[in-house]
């Protein structure tokens, strides 16, 4: 299975999306075509033999294929973030695996209406979805739900914007919880149940939700999504990045 | 076809020796906890709450809340790796050993394989030889407190030396039967 092994892909082009977030393009040589919402397996390996091996959302769609995006967040202290931020430039190889993901990802099959809540870098693997979706030409109702903290951490704010205003049955709504530009008459608080109940007005209780954050974020948003009255099986989660015990 | 593959200017962060030999190959080590799962945490209340091992025994037993925690229990300090790969030293529980509760019940003869299973509907299934001589515990304390519903609460099982998504979350019991059965 190509998924399963491991195939070197050369990086194409460098982006920052935010002051913490930069996407890496990627050209993958043999490329069985991923689904919105999966990841990747990115291994480093050093001169030594040292190997360090991280998993990254993909956030491009499938018809971008055989180049794929992956965003990647700065930890501080990480191992692998600060390389793939500070040194890595175009032309420079590594290895991939993938894709990789069977549960958490939407492929443009079904009616019902979609809820996407992210939190910070959660944003990836649905931006693949809002990609697919655009790409695809569905006008399956779908409403993202993205909370930042300031306005500079929006990740793909101009693109969010341009598919906002498509019109084709996409809304983006963002919710800053730390800053907010002069003049903003958005959400400024941390998403809680009331918001949540807010999104599903108009959607009924058959939308298909995708939360992806960091955990206390989506045991939050999933808690309240339940309680509103969704079936667990309607909601599905990733986690992402540090966590409390 | 990758093995002499190198990145250029990766040099990595080598880990102290002392915590090095600890961590298997190709982990990494967290300092923090990572959650690892598909969907909406289960909140069983407590009241309804209850714990059995049930299948190829004698007799099934059930605790409610109140009896499981009255159970003789110990603390246990392990180190725990996911399959995603991290690794977490010294991590500290409270709980009762799986031998425990397999004390209560007389096995079938037939007994080989343990499924877990869990609110929400998930199952964990191990070879029974996995988790008896002290090797699993079933968890209710995590670092001193309660174990948070999102890593497990009320309980859950905990079996260090395999891949911790073998440590089923939010477990509410103990299936004993002949064969392996796929989970989920």
């Amino acid at each position: 299975m190509a998924a399963l092994n491991w195939q070197i892909v050369t990086v194409t082009a460098v982006r920052d999306e935010t002051p913490r977030v930069r996407t890496l393009s990627l050209l993958v040589p043999s490329w069985q075509s991923h689904r919105p919402g999966q990841h990747v397996d990115i291994r480093l390996t050093a001169e030594d033999g040292y190997q360090a091996q991280r998993s990254y959302s993909i956030a491009s769609a499938p018809s971008d294929q055989p180049v794929i995006d992956l965003s990647i967040e700065l930890i501080e202290d990480g191992e692998v973030s600060p390389f793939l931020h500070d040194e890595v430039v175009v032309g420079d190889r590594f290895e991939v695996r993938g894709p990789i993901g069977g549960y958490f990802v939407w492929d443009g099959a079904g009616t019902d209406p979609l809820l996407l809540v992210a939190g910070g870098s959660g944003i990836v693997p649905l931006m693949a979805m809002v990609r697919h979706r655009a790409q695809i030409g569905s006008s399956v109702p779908c409403t993202l739900l993205y909370s930042s903290r300031t306005p500079e951490d929006i990740n793909y704010s101009d693109e969010l914007q341009r598919l906002d205003a498509r019109e084709d049955g996409l809304r983006v709504i963002h919710t800053l919880t730390r800053s907010q530009p002069q003049g903003w008459t958005g959400y400024s608080r941390r998403i809680d149940m009331r918001m949540i109940g807010e999104m599903l007005e108009g959607t009924g209780r058959m939308a298909q939700a995708f939360v992806c954050g960091p955990t206390p974020l989506v045991e939050s948003v999933a808690e309240s999504l339940v309680n509103i009255g969704l079936a667990p099986s309607q909601v599905r989660t990733e986690r992402f990045g540090p966590t409390g015990a | 076809m990758s093995e002499r593959f190198a990145t250029r200017g990766f040099v990595g962060r080598r880990r102290t020796p002392a915590r090095g030999q600890r961590v298997p190959p190709g982990q990494y080590l967290a300092n923090d906890f990572p959650v690892l799962s598909a969907g909406p945490t289960p909140h069983t209340p407590l009241a309804d709450w209850s714990f059995s091992v049930e299948g190829l025994l004698s007799k099934s037993v059930t605790w409610t809340w109140d009896e499981f925690k009255a159970l003789p229990s110990r603390e246990f300090v392990v180190d725990i790796s996911c399959v995603t790969k991290w690794t977490k030293l010294d991590t500290r529980w409270q709980g009762v050993s799986v031998d425990t509760l397999l004390e209560h019940v007389e096995l079938d003869r037939k007994a080989a394989f343990v499924i877990a299973f869990s609110d929400g509907g998930y199952t964990t299934n191990l070879p029974i030889a996995d988790v008896v001589n002290d090797r699993a515990f079933v968890a209710f304390s995590y670092d001193g407190g309660p174990l948070p519903p999102e890593h497990g609460g009320p309980v859950r099982l905990v079996v260090p030396h395999l891949y911790f998504w073998k440590s089923a979350k939010w477990v509410r019991g103990l299936r004993i039967v002949e064969r392996d059965q796929p989970g989920f």
